[in-house]
């Protein structure tokens, strides 16, 4: 099992899908001589050529349009959408095409397409460069929406989400690119059957902390923090956003009782206050013996200064505060 | 080149076909059988007609909100379109879709839009995988004067212009996006310098000469495969109807109406044209009873057809 970084893990699992699949193609803006904004595809024009690597203006509605109409004609597109800020400026393929045209065409029309970007804050990058916005695309239906955590992960996700017939989010948070470990190079699945499962990323019986994208990596320092080594966390990565493993998370809080939803994003209308109401509205809710609580980023856009940003961002002290809080008072 | 006169009696028919059948929903509107809205293309026939009937089956359409011309045109059966009007389980998208977007894959239709601008990034992706596959093919993206003002359509433009891709841009300038006259809302005035701009090659025509349109697309389609770079039609038309079922007309003339109505309308013209060739008014008058019969049978079947089901809608959401 080689070690590799996530951002080379994506790759892997990118240049696998174009060596297996001829009609499989990258779109975006400087994926090809320049590599990538974050390296995810260096080398890979050289390896595949410029039919496949297609460098493209920077136009991401047409990118993702590009896409949209490529993959309802046989082609296995991967776009992207290089910050995934700007994806605001290709919601309409996204939101009115993508996702609607299986549903509206009858079934008639599939659209496999992978739309790529880098989310998150952390690096400065300030308001328009950090944001994450992963929750949009899990409010509209026809999306599948999937946040890795690290190169494994990463990698495998990435095969699940271009074997599948659906439109898919694929959001790496910029944190994660450089995060190292040995990665089990495993082929293409049959099925996309990984889409959809979180993961027990440690077992444990005090509380569940349900999170996902590099938030889970933060949590993962706070749980093997000294502070909380008399506590039993349960920690879940949920990775896949929507469809959301409902179940898994039931089960973990109907055994702990207690429910901490950590994420970057804002809080409001979010994938946290989607897991707390469906923990609250399951019969979980009577297992419940404190209110679930979510730690959320601040409703404020992202600062560039490395200490506002902290402060927008839970960070592992916050986590641990929250955990002792709800376990204490539980 | 002159068409032989049973390609001739085609692009008659199919024009009826269009009006009769979009007069029946209007119809059918009246009496409240059809629930929703809908776009008519009353008028501009002669460019869904001459466009669609210039390509083979292989050839691939984008089509727009005011589409059931360029569907019908394309292939497309009557029976399941007003099943899919009628919210039928035999429509083409089981009662999902509606009058705004209907697509019929096995005739090359990828689909109606419901988007202003919306398929024009379509398209180009389309053509990008003729492209990859290799084939003597091309997409005709179809869409209104009211669609280049919006940026889709400029990124699409650019990325076909750039990446030579097989896509033949027609414009159906029917002269008002909703209520907004195109002469308001097109800084520079001409739709054509636009694509030009674009190094797109593009010629504006005629759009209610259903012969001037088969001749123009066909000629079009052979340049774009052989040159391998994208091409640029406006066909200047004129809708009779409203924008859609709630419009009130309020911002043109009973007088300008008329005039095209009674001037430019494209199956008149057509017809006068085939009588004045010696083509037999009897000929023109089996036709015509017998696209009436089918649009008759056509709805009844419809109507015939169950309701379309409510289970699995959100199922239905994933492929």
């Amino acid at each position: 099992m080689p070690e590799m970084t996530t951002g080379q893990a994506i790759k892997s699992a990118i240049s696998l899908c174009l060596d297996n699949y001829e009609e499989a193609f990258l779109a975006g803006e400087d994926i090809g001589i320049y590599g990538g904004a974050f390296g995810v595809t260096d080398g890979l024009l050289e390896k595949y050529g410029e039919d496949r690597i297609k460098d493209t203006p920077i136009s991401e509605d047409a990118i993702a349009g590009l896409g949209v109409g490529a993959a309802i004609t046989g082609a296995r597109p991967i776009v992207e959408m290089q910050f995934s800020d700007f994806i605001a400026n290709a919601m309409d393929p996204i939101v009115n095409q993508a996702a609607k045209l299986h549903f509206m065409y009858g079934g008639t029309i599939d659209v496999p397409i992978v739309v790529r970007g880098a989310s998150g804050g952390g690096t400065g990058a300030a308001a328009q460069h950090s944001q994450s916005l992963e929750s949009w695309f899990c409010h509209v239906p026809g999306l599948k929406v999937v946040t890795p955590s690290g190169p494994q992960n990463a990698y495998d996700l990435l095969l699940a989400s271009f074997v599948d017939r659906n439109p898919i989010i694929f959001m790496e948070h910029k944190l994660i690119y450089k995060i190292k470990e040995d990665v089990q190079l495993n082929t293409i699945p049959k099925t996309s059957e990984l889409l959809g499962k979180g993961n027990i990323v440690r077992e444990g019986s005090d509380i569940t902390v349900v999170s996902y994208s590099n938030m889970v990596n933060t949590a993962k320092e706070a749980i093997s923090d000294k502070k909380l080594e008399k506590y039993s966390v349960e920690l879940i990565d949920l990775l896949t956003l929507s469809p959301l493993d409902v179940d898994l998370i039931i089960s973990s809080v109907e055994k702990t009782g207690k429910l901490l939803v950590c994420q970057e994003a804002v809080g409001d209308s979010s994938v946290g206050t989607t897991v707390i109401s469906k923990v609250v509205s399951s019969d979980a809710f009577t297992k419940l013996n404190t209110q679930p609580r979510l730690l959320s980023g601040l409703h404020s856009p992202m600062p560039s200064a490395k200490h506002l940003e902290n402060k927008v961002i839970p960070q592992k002290e916050d986590i641990i505060n929250s955990i002792i809080k709800m376990v204490e008072n539980g | 080149m002159d068409l032989d006169k049973n390609r001739k009696l085609e692009l008659f028919r199919m024009m009826l076909l269009i009006r009769l059948f979009e007069e029946s929903l209007e119809e059918m509107f009246s009496r409240g059988i059809l629930h929703g809205t809908m776009h008519l293309s009353i008028g501009q026939e002669a460019t869904a007609t001459g466009a669609c009937l210039a390509l083979d089956k292989e050839d691939l359409i984008t089509s727009t909100h005011r589409g059931h011309g360029h569907c019908l045109a394309k292939g497309a059966e009557p029976f399941r379109m007003f099943a899919e009007l009628l919210g039928r389980e035999d429509g083409y998208c089981r009662g999902r879709g509606g009058s705004m977007h209907i697509a019929d894959l096995s005739n090359g239709n990828l689909g109606a839009n419901g988007v202003v601008a919306g398929s024009l990034t379509i398209a180009v992706g389309a053509a990008q995988s003729l492209k990859m596959q290799k084939k003597d093919n091309i997409v005709l993206c179809f869409f209104g004067d009211g669609a280049v003002n919006e940026g889709s359509f400029h990124e699409a433009l650019n990325l076909a212009s750039l990446w030579q891709l097989p896509v033949l841009f027609l414009c159906e300038n029917n002269q008002y996006g909703m209520s907004m006259a195109s002469k308001n809302a097109i800084a520079g005035g001409s739709i054509v310098k636009r694509a030009e701009s674009y190094g797109i090659e593009s010629s504006s025509i005629d759009g209610n000469d259903v012969e001037a349109v088969y001749q123009s697309v066909l000629t079009n389609k052979k340049e774009i495969i052989s040159n391998c770079k994208p091409r640029f039609i406006e066909c200047v038309t004129y809708r009779y109807r409203g924008h859609s079922k709630s419009d009130r007309n309020l911002y043109r003339t009973d007088d300008e109406i008329n005039f095209w109505k009674e001037e430019k309308d494209p199956l008149i013209r057509f017809t006068s044209k085939l009588l004045e060739e010696n083509i037999k008014k009897t000929d023109l008058e089996k036709i015509e009873s017998e696209v009436k019969d089918e649009i008759k049978s056509s709805v009844k079947k419809a109507l015939q057809s169950p309701e379309s089901s409510q289970t699995n809608l959100e199922e239905d959401s994933y492929a």
